[in-house]
């Protein structure tokens, strides 16, 4: 199958160029107070069946049957139990701008365009922690907002910016795509310096292309989508996919450690980066070369990259890039329990042959992709789909309450592709799998861009949900995952909730030493006073449990305000006084004030 | 359906014992031999069994357990870790380390279970009025046994315990556990066998530094918990309990089955307390007898088929508790960090850290309490107490009064005390006596002890040898009720040798014989002021005592409680004072730990037929290796080996001292218990 039939993202694009003069309205085409474009949502129809509006998505239009028992036997919910968003944003919840008037003189003679219209305050207060968006949708009065938004449009504004905030004391926020789930992007609340917010949105051109050494220059502030699209025209792509991808930022990647589905390829963003320049309170960072590696002491690119908009804003990033593939193809697996599967991907990392992308989703998970089957077109599709089912669960004796299925990507030229996938196939083979065809795959990736669109439709009937993430040693994935999902559980029952909760994880990404655990969780709120705060006691709890499993703290989200607590834990506090003596040396007056990380 | 059991109790639950444990409200029972009165044993024997297992898991063979072990990481690094020490291939060892598990191993049968359900049926109704089970414990159970891994932790006074526990689970449809049994019964050819088909599983009682005989035994332990195959069960006691009084929790076990959790591979272990409380204990007498030296006969099955002499006599009720499940991640909460167990692979076995070794210390203590907290006290042992504070014995109507008067102290302080329902308080006194003729009579309206059948003339040392056989066994009845006043009593003994009635003296005191006394008694490490304060309160409460400012002091109906409690205590601290005596008069330069015990009793033999004492419990080992053990930890005696043997070394000053203190001679002050 070629590659360009199965793209799932968007399909026109938020690139905005600099025709408006004064600000940048990025709330136009996006939800002020959920995930993604205006246009697109799920929901249920007169029918009660669910469908997805816009024509973004490969999904669109279609009706999904299925989604509304599932999303009611899972949930206890009921489409007739609404508990529907605020509509519009109510200037008055939002605090009133405190400007440092002379910051705002100087930089009005930059001629850099600013704004301090509450809308655009808002949009850039808040990234998709559950309790941020929970708060847009019940129209909660906001404690703190940036004071101003300002929009550089190139690697000088910003150094002008810093300059200007260093000589009047403001606080410095970068934004990038606004996608942070770590509270990364809110304001302390005990900040009292007028806070602006550095939208990175208008840095979003590709400098220049050098093929001799396949690496682009590229301005920090271009979104992912752009940035692949832009590229492919010339024949190339970064290869770098995070699930946030359509939103999300090449400097916000570099800040926040990002790693993206295809890494097996390509890499995460620190293998993927060559150059980072970097504006500071002291000045700007960079390498001196491109060399490929160094040995020129503690690389400096570490201290960069996850450091979370605390010591600058990345303007300009070098990375690698690599010719379009020739070949896509997508697969899946199914085993008859996740213990399996796990043994499989495990198999699979240790003969390092992964795919660009293997994922094995838990039977939670198996179910709802299931849900979100569209309407099938023909009897006779029907029929194949029911004998495939036979097949599994009868023929094969796989119990459909225990099944898992890992969805897979390959990558590159055609004949290595279907060598590679039948390397795959054959290990899978040893473990119980059954080769579950393409279809299956690729609903899986689908069903990692519509999840977070997904959230937005359970808020809509009573449920919160929220995903969080962690890296861990081989032989840990099984006991953390279950020991994370039975603490879920008991917490929730522990604090009232009154609905069995949903929680499902899947392995996300393989490392020779371990994997990524990916966990979703959600449930039903209805008889709670404050779901938010009883959300966040059971995160808490569950972080915990992964803390005490052998999971790391973040593999790819970051720490963000909403982690800090447990940094000593994890790093020791020596290393926390390392960075911390980092931070007071490249910003000793704390402007890029975002309180993130320690 | 059985009817509710007995009696109800009445029971005041305390600020304090809610602290310890806020589920302290206890449940009532359900005769199960009542049922069996009534109906067939055979197709008792021969009904559907089929248990409730843990989260559906599908029962495992045996063998496939075994192989599981042999080829697990864990036992693999130790195979070569010892095959690289030795020298010798691994497959030898391996081999090795089939042969031990083989020889460790459980074969649980159903059809073995069967056997001993019907036996146990028989034989049960013959020795026993009721075996009482408190059901909504048994519930509990069920529930917990389908959530997660459950360890059942019984209180051990006898043979009959492991039995009667896996007949419990039987009657109830619970999945029978595997136990861990010593080693003694394997020497009992075809009864050792059909234990091991019954569920139990054997080990050495000492394997020291054998790291492959551990390796395979906490794997097997571990394989059996992390699968939640079947409950596991031990004694946390170690062994029986001679002296009915609950012995210092041993915690290599516990250790192993604690473990799982702390690595992550469980979520959670519940720990469930049973107690098991017999109204008279088959080894009665056996036990006195083996406390006085004579050695216990070694298990066979002629001794065991020879034992079938006590089918023919009565042995009252037996009541089974099972507590309330205590969830180890819960207890653990705060005070172990497991991520501490992320830097190291989980398959390479480690000694615990001092922060779990603490932790695992203090949670076997407090199961060895809550144990304690559900034993049924039967009203003879109120009679045993009283009695042995009268060994001249006491005139009938006197004692049926102090026992009524000592049934309300005890259910004042919580006692678990099963005292028939409407029953005239003469009958109850006559009956618990006639139960219990082999120990106390009745004659001309007093009541003494009874002293071993007088065949033909005798010694004054085989008078004096009867004589410690009935107070020992007396003693076993009522040190069952020790756990009870324990606090009370060590305060009350405190005020009355402090030198003054100032608070803190009497505390000084109380802290001197909590020390002193805490190889006798369960008393959780650390717990002392804590036990200073609960004494303190019960005695307050109960009216004995008032607190004005800093002073304690008796008030004026408190005389027969304090009293009584120091009489509770005087045979500890006498036995204590002839010990310490004898080390410092009688003991000579190189004694040896060896010849410790039967020196002591010669010792005290010679002072009690001098008339010089009048106390027989001094006589008993355990008693005498607790006053030891008790003086090695205050550094008053000192153990050295020398060549094969270990030595002790007295420090006359400082045992000098310790006995002044127990005989009130010296007041005990923090300075002073600092030169010791």
């Amino acid at each position: 199958m070629g590659r360009s039939s199965v793209r799932v993202l968007a399909a026109a694009t938020i690139t905005m160029t600099l025709t408006s003069t004064v600000c940048f309205p990025r709330q136009e085409i996006m939800k002020w107070n959920g995930w993604g474009y205006s246009d697109s949502k799920f929901l249920f129809n007169k029918k009660g069946q669910a469908e997805f509006t816009g024509k973004r998505y490969s999904i669109l239009g279609m009706v999904l049957p299925s989604l509304q028992d599932w999303f009611e036997n899972t949930f206890g919910a009921s489409v007739n139990h609404k508990s529907p968003a605020t509509p519009a944003l109510n200037a008055s919840a939002v605090p009133p701008a405190s400007l440092n008037e002379a910051f705002v003189e100087d930089l009005k003679a930059t001629g850099i365009p600013f704004s301090h219209e509450a809308e655009d305050r808002v949009f850039r207060a808040h990234g998709h922690c559950l309790h941020e968006i929970f708060a847009l949708r019940e129209g909660k009065k906001f404690e703190r907002v940036p004071d101003m938004v300002v929009w550089p449009n190139c690697h000088n504004d910003v150094v002008k910016i810093v300059e200007l905030a260093c000589k009047h004391n403001v606080c410095l926020i970068p934004y990038g795509g606004g996608t942070s789930v770590t509270s990364a992007l809110e304001c302390p609340p005990e900040e009292t310096r007028c806070i602006v917010s550095l939208d990175t949105s208008q840095m979003n051109r590709i400098l220049w292309i050098d093929e001799k050494n396949l690496v682009a220059h590229v301005e920090a502030g271009i979104i992912g989508q752009d940035l692949e699209r832009l590229l492919n025209e010339s024949g190339y792509c970064t290869g770098h996919e995070p699930d946030s991808m359509e939103f999300s930022s090449l400097g916000g990647w570099v800040a926040t450690r990002a790693s993206g589905m295809k890494k097996n390829v390509y890499g995460n963003i620190e293998d993927l980066v060559i150059h980072i320049k970097v504006v500071t309170p002291r000045g700007v960072i960079e390498k001196s070369c491109q060399g490929p590696r160094m040995s020129t002491g503690p690389d400096i690119h570490h201290f960069i990259l996850g450091s979370e908009g605390t010591l600058g804003v990345v303007t300009e990033v070098t990375m690698k890039i690599r010719p379009i593939p020739e070949y896509q193809k997508y697969g899946s697996v199914v085993f008859p329990n996740f213990e399996a599967g796990v043994a499989c991907l495990r198999e699979v990392a240790k003969q390092r042959c992964a795919p660009a992308s293997i994922r094995l989703m838990d039977n939670e998970q198996f179910q709802f992709g299931h849900a979100l089957k569209p309407q099938v077109s023909s009897i006779f599709t029907n029929f194949v789909e029911g004998l495939k089912k036979f097949y599994i669960t009868k023929f094969k004796g796989f119990d459909p309450h225990q099944l898992v299925v890992a969805t897979l990507l390959f990558e590159g030229d055609r004949e290595r592709v279907l060598q590679h996938e039948k390397q795959v196939y054959d290990i899978a083979a040893t473990f119980g799998g059954l080769a579950a065809g393409e279809d299956n795959g690729q609903r899986g990736y689908i069903l990692t861009f519509v999840i977070a669109y997904l959230r937005d439709l359970g808020m809509d009937y009573y449920v919160v949900a929220e995903s969080f993430e962690t890296s861990v040693p081989w032989d840990r994935v099984l006991d953390l995952c279950r020991n994370v999902k039975e603490r879920i559980n008991r917490e929730c029952k522990e604090r009232g909730v009154q609905f069995q909760p949903l929680t499902s994880c899947r392995v996300t990404q393989t490392y020779d030493a371990g994997a990524c655990v990916y966990f979703y969780f959600a449930f039903n709120y209805r008889g709670l006073a404050d779901p938010v705060h009883t959300y966040e006691r059971v995160e808490h709890a569950a972080r915990e449990e992964i803390l005490a499993n052998g999971g790391s703290l973040s593999h790819h989200h970051g720490v963000g305000k909403l982690r800090k607590e447990w940094m000593k834990e994890s790093i020791s506090s020596l290393g926390v006084g390392m960075l911390q003596s980092v931070k007071d040396y490249v910003d000793p007056d704390n402007i890029f004030g975002n309180r993130n990380l320690l | 359906m059985s009817t509710v059991c007995a009696s109800c109790f009445n029971i005041l639950v305390f600020v304090t014992l809610q602290q310890r444990d806020p589920m302290l409200k206890r449940d009532g029972f359900e005769d199960i031999l009542e049922e069996r009165r009534n109906s067939s044993d055979l197709k008792y024997a021969l009904r559907c069994y089929a248990p409730v297992l843990y989260k559906g898991v599908t029962p495992c063979k045996a063998n496939m357990l075994k192989n599981i072990v042999l080829q697990s990481d864990q036992l693999h690094y130790v195979i070569n870790q010892v095959s690289q020490e030795s020298g010798e291939a691994p497959d030898i060892i391996q081999e090795e380390a089939s042969v031990i598990l083989e020889e460790m191993a459980h074969r649980l049968q159903i059809s073995t279970v069967r056997f001993f359900a019907f036996a146990l049926s028989k034989a049960f109704k013959t020795l026993f009025q009721h075996v009482c089970v408190n059901e909504e414990g048994i519930q509990r159970l069920q529930q917990a046994i389908q959530e997660h891994p459950v360890v059942l932790l019984p209180s051990h006074r006898s043979y009959m315990d492991f039995l009667l526990m896996s007949y419990i689970l039987y009657t109830y449809d619970l999945a029978l556990p595997v136990i861990a049994a010593g080693m003694d019964f394997m020497g009992m050819k075809f009864v050792g066998e059909m234990l091991r088909m019954s569920g139990a599983f054997f080990i050495r009682r000492s394997f020291g530094g054998d790291k492959l005989y551990w390796a395979v035994f906490s794997e097997y332990v571990k394989t059996m918990l992390r699968n939640g195959f079947a409950p596991i069960e031990f004694f946390l006691e170690g062994t029986r309990s001679r002296t009915c009084k609950s012995l210092t929790p041993k915690l290599g076990l516990l250790n192993i089955v604690i473990e799982p959790f702390f690595k992550g591979e469980v979520f959670d272990v519940n720990l469930v307390p049973v107690s098991i409380s017999y109204e008279r204990i088959l080894e009665e007498s056996l036990y006195a007898r083996e406390l006085l030296g004579v050695p216990k006969p070694k298990e066979s099955t002629s001794g065991l088929l020879k034992a079938r002499r006590i089918l023919s006599e009565d042995y009252g009720s037996i009541h089974v508790y099972f507590g309330q499940p205590v969830s180890v991640r819960s207890l653990a909460q705060g005070k172990v960090n497991r991520s501490t167990y992320n830097l190291f692979p989980r398959h390479i076995p480690r000694k615990p850290m001092e922060e779990t070794q603490s932790f695992v210390n203090d949670t076997a203590y407090r199961i060895v309490r809550l144990q304690e907290d559900n034993m049924v006290l039967k009203p003879w042992v109120l009679m045993a107490s009283l009695l042995l504070q009268n060994l001249e014995g006491l005139e009938l109507s006197v004692l049926t009064e102090q026992t009524v008067w000592l049934r309300g102290l005890a259910l004042s302080y919580a006692a678990f005390l099963d005292w028939p329902d409407h029953a005239p308080t003469a009958k109850v006194v006559s009956s618990s006596l006639a139960l219990h003729r082999g120990l106390a009579c009745v004659s001309g309206g007093r009541v003494s002890l009874v002293v071993g059948e007088p065949l033909g003339p005798v010694t004054p040392e085989e008078a004096l040898f009867n004589r410690a056989v009935s107070v020992l066994s007396c003693a076993s009845y009522r040190n069952q009720v020790l756990h009870v006043f324990l606090r009370p009593a060590m305060l009350a003994v405190a005020m009355h040798t402090a030198a003054s009635s100032k608070k803190n003296e009497v505390y000084n005191c109380f802290s001197f014989l909590w020390d002193m006394f805490s190889n006798d008694f369960i008393l959780c490490p650390g717990d002392i002021v804590q036990d200073f304060e609960e004494a303190c309160y019960l005695l307050v409460k109960t009216g004995a005592v008032q607190m004005p400012q800093q002073d304690i002091v008796m008030t004026d109906i408190g005389q027969p409680t304090l009293s009584f409690f120091n009489g509770l205590l005087e045979p500890f601290l006498q036995g204590y004072q002839v010990v310490c005596r004898y080390l410092c008069e009688e003991a000579s330069e190189g004694l040896t730990e060896k010849q410790y015990i039967p020196a002591v009793r010669s010792f005290a033999v010679k002072l009690i037929l001098a008339g010089n004492l009048r106390c027989y419990e001094v006589l008993s080992s355990d008693m005498q290796k607790n006053a030891l053990a008790a003086l090695l930890r205050m550094d008053a005696v000192r153990k050295v080996k020398v060549a094969d043997q270990v030595t002790l070394i007295v420090n006359k000053m400082a045992v000098n001292s310790i006995d002044d203190i127990l005989g009130g001679k010296l007041p005990t002050q923090k300075a002073l218990l600092a030169r010791l």
